[in-house]
């Protein structure tokens, strides 16, 4: 029987690969799949409250997080771009200081 | 039917996150690119699986069709070399290991109390594209204007970082 601990227990997981991911990758590209991978997992959490809870709610919850992510993903990338240009790297050990 | 759905979905989906985090055969950022489209589509059928229609297909076009092709283009424009790994990382590794299992443990110990019942008891409410529609322009029309705000910043943000410098 699926209800909604199983749905919550794969959604805990998925957010613990993407957090691990965060701390063991320095590669800052592959740091970023593992922020979706974490915005993923809270949208599997929400829309299983929603469907359990019998209301929509949730899923109108989960349209706007799929639109921060994009837009985070937007930003996050071009300044993935403009940090390469200057160090000729993607890897966080060069990011040392706070001006580009 | 419903049991063997869940369990292929969510194994697939975890097997492939995993596999975008520590792929043990190679350290390319295309294979991490190419499993998390796996990850996020086993997810959409996930949001099938709970009647959320319109945001499965909302998930395969946004997050498979525009995230993960912005990645592809930012990995193949740079063309990043993964450099070697340095001593001591699997003492880095080990400890790194702590934090997440932490976090899960505490989080599965609190799904565990949890009654949250039947999926055959609870109501089914479609998620289509009309019942969500009519709900993002009547309750929460606010936050759907604020959201364009937030992707007009977006916008000029990206413009901004990376204007070439004209002198």
């Amino acid at each position: 029987m699926i209800g909604l601990e199983q749905y919550l227990i794969v959604s805990a997981v998925m957010f613990g690969l993407g957090l691990l991911g965060l701390v063991i990758r320095r590669n800052v590209l592959v740091m970023l799949m593992s922020l979706e991978l974490m915005l993923n997992a809270a949208n599997l959490a929400l829309v299983s409250f929603s469907r359990f809870n019998g209301d929509l709610d949730g899923q109108v919850f989960v349209f706007f997080t799929i639109t921060v992510a994009a837009a985070e993903v937007a930003v996050g990338l071009a300044l993935v771009i403009a940090f390469f240009r200057k160090r000729h790297s993607a890897g966080v050990d060069e990011l040392k200081s706070m001006r580009l | 039917m419903y049991e063997w759905l869940f369990y292929i979905f969510a194994g697939l989906m975890l097997v492939s996150g995993f596999m975008v985090v520590a792929n043990p055969f190679t350290r390319s950022p295309v294979a991490s690119a190419m499993f998390l489209v796996v990850a996020i589509v086993s997810m959409a059928g996930l949001f099938v699986m709970l009647n959320a229609f319109f945001l499965a297909a909302v998930q395969v076009i946004v997050y498979a069709g525009a995230v993960v092709v912005m990645f592809l283009f930012v990995i193949m424009l740079l063309n990043p070399v993964e450099r070697s790994r340095r001593r001591g990382w699997i003492l880095g590794v080990v400890s790194a290991l702590l934090a997440p299992a932490a976090l899960v443990l505490l989080l599965l110990k609190a799904f565990y109390a949890l009654d949250g019942g039947d999926i055959a008891e609870t109501p089914v409410l479609e998620g289509g594209a009309r019942e969500l529609g009519e709900l993002l322009f009547s309750a929460y029309v606010l936050p759907f204007e604020v959201v364009s705000v937030l992707l007009l910043a977006a916008i000029v943000g990206v413009v901004v970082l990376n204007k070439r410098e004209t002198e």
